[in-house]
């Protein structure tokens, strides 16, 4: 199975942010390790996105979608901090 | 003339009996995996039974495989749509496992090595519908499929069979696992294409 990272989920973000999220800091709600999204280890692509912290393995966020909808959950981290655009 | 289009699937469906709606047929095993696979060395494999009240009972890999099995064939079907006809697997039931457990709980949650979850009512472990497997086509179950050993829920989608099962809790409330929470059924009957909340 190829490893990929979370920048592979910058599509799929897109569709809810509306901007590029990748670039975004999480904060483990396991572990507390903060880093940006992109770095995130991206598992299970068939049944949904499983991102996972690179730091304790912990799901930070889980992406699946179903049609006509998507499920995105965050209880994996306990902080995003999103860039402002044009700051 | 007819132009009600049935879409693909239905000729499909029509012309494999066995196959529930949606699904294609495989003859590969696919692996799923939503994180890293555990490899749990045997003299460190248990599995335990947790009742509402916490009273807990445990078995080694020894006192496991020394339970009566059974060796049996049946089709799985995964939520991504294929489906397996006539698996082989060997297992002990889940009514040998549950026998002396005394419960009033309604549902259950599997848990794994590794951390993943799956919550399946506890009706539908018992009277024959659910093994914990070791064996899959004569041969020892390798940790991409779930080894040492793995839930069998064959009736329901394949993601409530839990790969590297570690234990069963009961609960009096249905609570979603993994999955579940992030967005599939709480039930998922592939009869009744249960694929996510609210199907």
């Amino acid at each position: 199975m190829m490893k990929l990272d979370g920048n592979a989920m910058a599509g799929d973000l897109r569709e809810i942010f509306a901007f590029d999220v990748t670039a975004a800091q999480y904060t483990c709600a396991g572990c507390g390790h903060a880093e940006a999204i992109g770095a995130l280890m991206l598992w299970g692509q068939e049944m949904g996105r499983v991102a996972r912290c690179p730091h304790c393995d912990d799901v930070v966020l889980s992406l699946v979608h179903a049609p006509g909808r998507v499920f995105l959950d965050v209880r994996g981290a306990v902080r995003l901090e999103l860039p402002l655009a044009g700051s | 003339m007819a132009i009600i289009s049935r879409g693909f699937g239905g000729r499909r469906r029509e012309s494999v009996p066995g196959l529930p709606p949606g699904q294609y047929l495989t003859h590969d095993f696919p692996v799923l995996s939503a994180g890293p696979t555990p490899r749990i060395p045997l003299d460190r494999w248990s599995f335990t039974v947790t009742t509402e009240s916490g009273e807990k009972t445990s078995w080694t890999w020894p006192e496991f495989t020394a339970l009566p099995y059974e060796d049996f064939s049946t089709d799985i079907h995964c939520v991504t749509k294929w489906s397996k006809l006539g698996t082989t697997w060997r297992g002990v039931s889940l009514d040998t496992l549950l026998a002396d457990v005394e419960t009033a709980a309604d549902y259950t949650m599997v848990h794994s090595f590794g951390g993943y979850t799956t919550n399946v009512p506890l009706e539908d472990l018992l009277d024959g519908k659910a093994w914990i497997a070791y064996k899959f086509d004569g041969e020892d179950l390798e940790p991409e499929h779930g080894g040492p050993a793995r839930m069998l829920v064959p009736h329901l989608y394949f993601w409530k069979s839990a790969k590297w099962v570690n234990g069963l809790q009961m609960m009096q409330e249905d609570e979603p696992g993994f999955w579940e929470a992030a967005g599939y059924h709480m039930y998922g009957d592939p009869w009744l294409e249960q694929r996510y909340q609210g199907d």
